[in-house]
């Protein structure tokens, strides 16, 4: 896409956060938007595309009174609105559509309206990790991690360091689900859920949802709040399998998203005020840092470790408290996206002073796909 | 509470060589008869060229433990056996597979990383195996 060429003129969260009995999944969604549309000003009727991932975008736009002329159901896990956004972008640019819903809303806790969670014994997955006993991604998605460790020397006080860190920005955010402070020694005295990894190094599961609004960034100046810019864009996936992964210390689909993005952006790290890395376990952030091109190839568990991403370091990242502590519905790239649009609009409850660059990078699956957006509140 | 059972392969016809394979207890891999390319799991394509040309072979069924977790929150049908290592061996042909480690504690200090492993065959039903492995002779690599 051209950097700059299209903006987001939208964006909230459901009202409510974390445990949210009374609302459906695609409640949810519809609560997401209609903040969504409030913020932006705007009404289904203004609306010509739909995007989402988890329900169907015929059902979104139907259930909203949208009649789209765009519709995007891809759905890759939880990065999908990261595709989504990129997506978007092109269709605007196009002229396919002129503003782009991106809806999410998951009932990851409550599980009202949910659809089933096993895949099929016939799938890949269901005939080669199934048998084995994987249940769902705290026993999977930490795999690779062991691996990393034995050739890196990450420590097990590192890995819990991540989630301590979280937990600091998490303490600054009223909506955060977890807010009290942690160490490093209650991350490994908390129960193991699949050794490395004990429950405070696993991400929540709540209910939640959010939603976006973008549209050309000419039309992007007559929307009541600050837009903000796409710069940069990427995309891509690995494999379905975790145990398929070419390399268990890093992440294909993260490296090659993360370039695509960067390249288009025209950016150097350097001028990266902050990051969001989805964070379903505490070894994400690592492998994003390392990843992304942060931090080289080992020494991401290090940088967090000596403060550069905490409040008031020179990379401040997962700054609503991430999957640890802030929620997490199960796809959890929207409130990747939803953060970084705070700290660009300058009203995130931890906000980074002056941050003029911000990236929300995500992953799908265990590692099986990724997005990542860079935007900016200048626009280039 | 009905007792859960533990979750078998359905195999496909893509992959049914591979599960006979298992009912023989060999473990098979593909290769592709073209690039000579050696992969898993099984396609009747190579990933690697794109050729329809491949043969499946019998593998050594020896490798070395890759990867792991220990699992304490046991999916349905493993209730009695956790905690329980989920582990990933990488073949001594190159591709790695999921799978579980037998004959062993299920402990870090009993699985270390690189230990020579081998492949034995549990009962599944009357189509297939589950290929699992334990232990081989020999230091870790």
């Amino acid at each position: 896409m051209k950097p700059g060429s299209v903006a987001i003129v939208g964006a909230a969260e459901t009202t409510e956060m974390g445990v949210i009995p009374d609302l459906s999944v695609i409640q949810l969604h519809a609560d997401a938007a209609l903040n969504t549309m409030k913020d932006a000003g705007l009404g289904p009727k203004d609306i010509d595309g739909v995007a989402t991932a988890g329900e169907s975008p015929v059902a979104i736009a139907h259930y909203l009174g949208i009649t789209p002329t765009w519709l995007d159901g891809t759905a890759v896990g939880g990065c999908s609105f990261m595709l989504h956004v990129r997506h978007a972008a092109a269709a605007i640019n196009e002229g396919l559509c002129r503003t782009v819903l991106i809806t999410h809303g998951e009932s990851g806790r409550s599980r009202v309206g949910a659809a089933g969670r096993w895949g099929s014994p016939a799938s890949l997955q269901g005939q080669f990790e199934g048998p084995y006993g994987t249940s769902g991604p705290p026993s999977s998605f930490t795999i690779p991690v062991l691996r990393y460790m034995k050739e890196y020397g990450l420590t097990h006080e590192q890995l819990a360091m991540v989630a301590v860190v979280q937990r600091e920005w998490a303490g600054m955010n009223p909506r955060a689900s977890y807010r009290d402070p942690i160490t490093v020694e209650d991350v490994l005295n908390s129960r193991m859920i699949a050794y490395p990894f004990h429950l405070l190094e696993c991400c929540l599961v709540t209910d939640g949802g959010g939603a976006l609004i973008l549209t050309s960034a000419d039309r992007a100046k007559d929307f009541p709040r600050k837009p903000v810019y796409i710069i940069g864009t990427g995309e891509s996936s690995e494999t379905p399998m975790v145990s398929q992964m070419e390399d268990f210390t890093t992440s294909k689909a993260f490296r090659v998203s993360g370039k695509k993005a960067f390249d288009e952006a025209g950016i150097s790290h350097d001028d990266v005020d902050h990051l969001m890395v989805y964070d379903a376990f505490a070894h994400l952030p690592i492998y994003g840092l390392e990843d992304l091109g942060f931090c080289k190839r080992g020494e991401g568990a290090q940088f967090i470790w000596e403060g550069n991403t905490r409040p008031g370091g020179k990379l401040p990242l997962n700054t609503n408290g991430g999957g640890l502590s802030y929620m997490h519905s199960g796809m959890y790239g929207m409130y990747a996206l939803q953060e970084s649009v705070r700290q660009m609009r300058g009203i995130a409850p931890a906000q980074v002073p002056g941050a003029k660059i911000s990236i929300a990078h995500g992953v799908g699956g265990m590692f099986a796909a990724s997005g990542t957006i860079i935007m900016s509140n200048e626009r280039p | 509470m009905a007792e859960h059972r533990k979750p078998l392969p359905h195999p496909t016809p893509e992959t049914k060589d591979f599960w006979d394979g298992t009912k023989a207890g060999e473990l098979r891999l593909q290769r592709c008869n073209d690039c000579t390319h050696t992969y898993f799991p099984p396609r009747p394509f190579c990933p690697e060229c794109a050729s329809r040309s491949v043969s499946s072979f019998k593998a050594s069924g020896r490798g070395k433990l890759y990867s792991y977790v220990i699992n304490h929150r046991p999916a349905p049908g493993f209730e009695h056996d956790a905690p329980y290592a989920i582990a990933v061996v990488e073949l001594d042909e190159g591709p790695r597979m999921m799978t579980s480690m037998v004959g062993v504690e299920q402990t870090p200090e009993a699985l270390v990383l690189d230990m020579p492993v081998a492949a034995v065959f549990e009962p599944g039903n009357e189509h297939l195996n589950v290929p699992k492995f334990r232990p081989a002779a020999g230091a870790a690599r």
